[in-house]
């Protein structure tokens, strides 16, 4: 008998997993499985071994080694994928997962060192895309992408590449109106330096030739730059809503009114400097404030999870189909690892469907034959053949993605500091506004008028409206540092207000596949052996972690072997029976202790013990519940309560705790804890938690593939980053405590231009020097106590 | 002194020609990607037949 087999692993080459056998050597090189070492081997074929200089283990493991990339030839598919083609070139952007390192960017930049066909690959590493061109007369489309498959990298193109329609954001825009303004605002500066200091006698022909160009320089600010502003603040208007927009709109008109008034009258030098310095500024915090994190997608909805096509059987021939057409009464083919793309009927074949994605429950269900299959389920066992019974438009998925209530447009979202703010802002504003002009009209009208525009010029906010772009973009920066991605800064403030958390349990807080096999049994090395052995012709998870849990063995050659599904495994191996499963399987009627899921062990017809698999939590689970006094903790799960004894020490109070909740009966929970006036916070994953992450003041979606696609949420967590969401709550709390003190800052610049305002007697130097003052100090206040208190809470 | 005025529109002329580089820019995607350059400039051409454009 040998002791166990060497305590030392060797890592694949190609990905860095643990290889469980020796089995795949090339080159003097390990690997784990078949697919990292055909990667090598076409990698070392095309000289393109660099690969793996840049970084130890590039590559990711495979998974599957079988192509189906059929459908790529059906022209109707191609045509919607193609960004562009003519005669020869096509251009298409592909969307890979994988990409995660430099080796990947040098790899996918040389595929034309694969194919004379290609001409062109070009990555976009945050956004992790890929863009090629290639000739199609030379090489298909799906050769090209067959061609990224060999490589290890298989794009993910999905039904929501096909509905995309790229929407151009306005970013580009954006840029564009800002660069207008910085070049209006850098030489209007310029023409005002002699104002500043002073015109001699001589030269005051010049003064009326500098107002008239600084004239000039303003209308494109005003009206192309500063447009939207006036818009916002019409459409505001008509809404009943004094929203921010509207005193700088009105700031920036008075500008431009009293700028031309003075040139064009030849009464004194304008403000041009002031009007172009303020739009500049205010469209630079706009940028920031839009400046998104974009390595990760919040627009991918449910349609990113399935194919574009799948594989039908008519008359006996497979073809495939593109999704859009599948009807009711089709025959489809899914194969090993596919997902059901739409509610169909089990005709044949051994159903074992993964509903994680759906459910969030990582072990898959069985499924007997005339069954229905709601769609989003994965297969994870062999070929099946279904009918389709629902188009995809009307499937159980789509129908609970397109639910009325989930997708209920949002009113109750809190409201910023900002808008709540604004609104006095402006009240008050126009009050001291007309006040001065009534205090002075009746002595001297002009001056009057002067009072009344200054005061409109000075106290424009532009301080304010870049405090809160500024403080929480750095927040964001912090946060998308530390693995928690929110969609926009509106977020942290909501994060702030938060005082109730609703988690949701599986994938949320255990890890997806979070669970601890503990053996209960004593067992010698040959049953060792025979129950591994058994086990690795399972691809069940459970098997899968057994396996695990030995670690590597020798396989002895199984002479029988058949897999109930939900039940488990009968097997012959070297003349000993093996029974592996629930006790029902082993022993015909059992009655399972609730605790934990159980695979009792059994070799000719003796009882060895079993194996628990305990759910694991993750870690930071005390930190949460540690939270209790200032936030309320709830449990929600779809699951039942066989953990509800090991949930409590988090929770205190099975009152807090829900268990077999529907997708509806969580929404409706969220919503009734909103109307005793809670600000929720859901934390969930799967999609059948997207109803309550809507319904709830900020809904986070848990997860530990953040490329994955995620429920409609605020926010999307890293699942590594889950014992962090104390400091998450508390470092939002700083956030906003350092918008309030920067509103402070800035109203008193306010006020200390103010008390020259109101006299009538602002010089446009004045004016000049105190609005980018305001703004500097905002702006390194802001980021410089960001940057403190992530300090002090440990994100930095 | 008169100068001056040819001065300024020589130099207005000369911001509106970069100013306008820059639209260019923007509108072929030049800033779309300000990321992967950097990592792309770190790795090196083995062979120098760069096919780009």
């Amino acid at each position: 008998m040998t002791e166990t087999i060497p305590a030392v692993k060797t890592n694949c080459y190609h990905c860095g997993d643990e290889c469980e056998t020796n089995l795949y050597i090339a080159d003097d090189k390990q690997f784990c499985c078949q697919g990292c070492q055909n990667v090598y081997q076409i990698l070392s074929g095309s000289g393109l071994c660099s690969y793996y200089q840049y970084n130890d283990h590039p590559g990711a493991t495979r998974d599957k080694l079988d192509k189906r990339f059929e459908y790529l030839e059906e022209p109707s598919i191609i045509n919607e994928l193609l960004d562009f083609h003519d005669d020869h070139l096509s251009i298409i952007t592909l969307y890979i997962p994988h990409i995660h390192c430099s080796s990947c960017l040098w790899l996918l930049e040389q595929l034309n060192r694969f194919n004379p066909g290609i001409h062109y690959a070009r990555i976009d590493f945050l956004k992790k895309q890929l863009v090629v061109r290639f000739d199609h007369q030379k090489i298909s489309l799906r050769g090209v992408v067959e061609l990224l498959f060999d490589i290890g990298y298989e794009p993910l193109i999905s039904l929501q590449d096909v509905i995309k329609k790229q929407q151009k954001t306005t970013k580009g825009n954006l840029v564009q109106r800002i660069a207008v303004a910085g070049f209006c605002f850098g030489n209007v500066m310029l023409l005002s330096f002699p104002e500043y200091l002073g015109l001699s006698a001589f030269e005051q022909t010049f003064r009326h030739f500098f107002g008239y160009v600084n004239l000039a320089f303003t209308l494109p600010v005003v009206f192309f730059s500063g447009r939207e502003y006036f818009t916002s603040a019409w459409n505001n208007l008509r809404k009943k809503v004094l929203n921010i927009d509207f005193p700088l709109a009105l700031g920036i008109a008075v500008l431009f009114i009293r700028t031309a008034a003075e040139v064009l009258t030849h009464n004194g030098a304008g403000f041009a400097d002031t009007l172009c310095g303020l739009v500049f500024f205010l469209l630079v915090g706009k940028f920031v404030q839009h400046k998104t994190y974009h390595h990760i997608s919040f627009e991918r909805d449910y349609r990113s999870f399935f194919p574009v096509a799948v594989q039908i059987l008519d008359k006996g021939i497979e073809k495939p189909l593109s999704l859009s057409e599948l009807r009711p009464g089709h025959r489809i083919l899914i194969r090993h690892n596919e997902i059901i793309p739409a509610d169909a009927i089990l005709l044949k074949g051994h159903a074992l469907i993964d509903f994680s994605f759906v459910t969030g429950e990582s072990v898959p269900v069985g499924k007997t034959l005339g069954e229905i299959i709601y769609a989003g389920g994965r297969q994870t066992s062999e070929s099946i053949e279904l009918e389709v019974i629902k188009p995809v438009s009307q499937s159980y998925l789509t129908q609970l993605w397109n639910n009325e209530a989930f997708t209920r447009k949002q009113d109750n979202r809190m409201r910023t500091f900002n808008e709540t703010v604004s609104k006095y802002f402006t009240v008050i504003l126009i009050l001291i506004a007309l006040s001065a002009l009534l205090a002075w009209v009746f002595v001297d009208p002009r001056r009057g008028i002067d009072a009344f525009t200054a005061v409109l010029i000075v106290a424009c906010p532009c301080a304010l409206a870049l405090s809160t772009p500024f403080t929480m973009s750095a927040a964001l920066s912090i946060f998308d540092r530390n693995l928690f991605y929110l969609k926009n800064t509106a977020v942290v403030e909501q994060l702030a207000k938060i005082d109730t958390i609703v988690l949701d349990k599986t994938g949320t807080i255990t890890t997806g596949n979070g669970r601890n096999a503990e053996l209960q049994s004593q067992l010698s090395d040959e049953q060792v052996r025979l129950i591994y052995s058994a086990c690795a012709n399972s691809m069940h998870p459970l098997s899968r972690m057994i396996c695990r849990y030995f670690g590597e063995q020798e396989r002895l050659p199984v002479s029988y072997y058949s897999e109930t599904p939900g039940q488990g495994i009968t097997a012959r191996i070297k003349g000993s029976e093996l029974r592996i499963g629930s006790g029902k399987l082993l022993f015909g009627n059992y009655h399972e202790s609730a605790e934990m899921t159980r695979v009792h062990l059994m070799i000719d017809g003796q009882y060895l013990g079993y194996f628990g698999f305990k759910h694991e939590y993750r870690p930071g689970m005390e930190q949460i519940s540690a939270l209790e006094p200032n936030y309320q903790l709830f449990l929600l799960s779809g699951d039942q309560d066989q953990e509800k004894r090991e949930l409590i020490r988090y929770f205190g109070d099975s009152e807090r705790m829900r268990f077999g909740q529907s997708p509806q009966q969580k929404l409706d929970f969220i919503a009734n804890l909103q109307q005793q006036g809670k600000k929720v916070m859901m934390l969930g994953d799967g999609l059948n938690d997207s109803g309550a992450l809507r319904q709830s003041d900020l809904g986070v979606a848990v997860t530990d593939n953040v490329n994955n696609f995620s429920p409609g949420s605020d926010a999307i967590l890293d699942g590594r980053s889950f014992d962090k969401l104390p400091a998450f709550l508390r470092f939002s709390k700083d956030t906003v405590a350092i918008i309030h003190f920067s509103f402070l800052i800035s109203l008193t610049y306010n006020i200390i231009g103010l008390s020259y305002a109101v006299t009538g007697k602002l010089s446009p130097l004045i004016a000049a020097v105190l609005m980018p003052l305001s703004t500097a100090t905002i702006i390194s206040f802001t980021t410089l106590a960001t940057h403190f208190t992530a300090k002090r809470r440990k994100l930095l | 002194m008169s100068i001056i005025y040819f001065l300024i529109g020589c130099s207005v002329l000369l911001a509106l020609v970069f100013l306008g580089a820059f639209f260019w820019a923007q509108r072929t995607g030049q800033n779309d990607d300000l990321y992967t350059p950097s990592m792309r400039i770190l790795l090196e051409d083995e062979q120098p037949e760069d096919k780009e454009k």
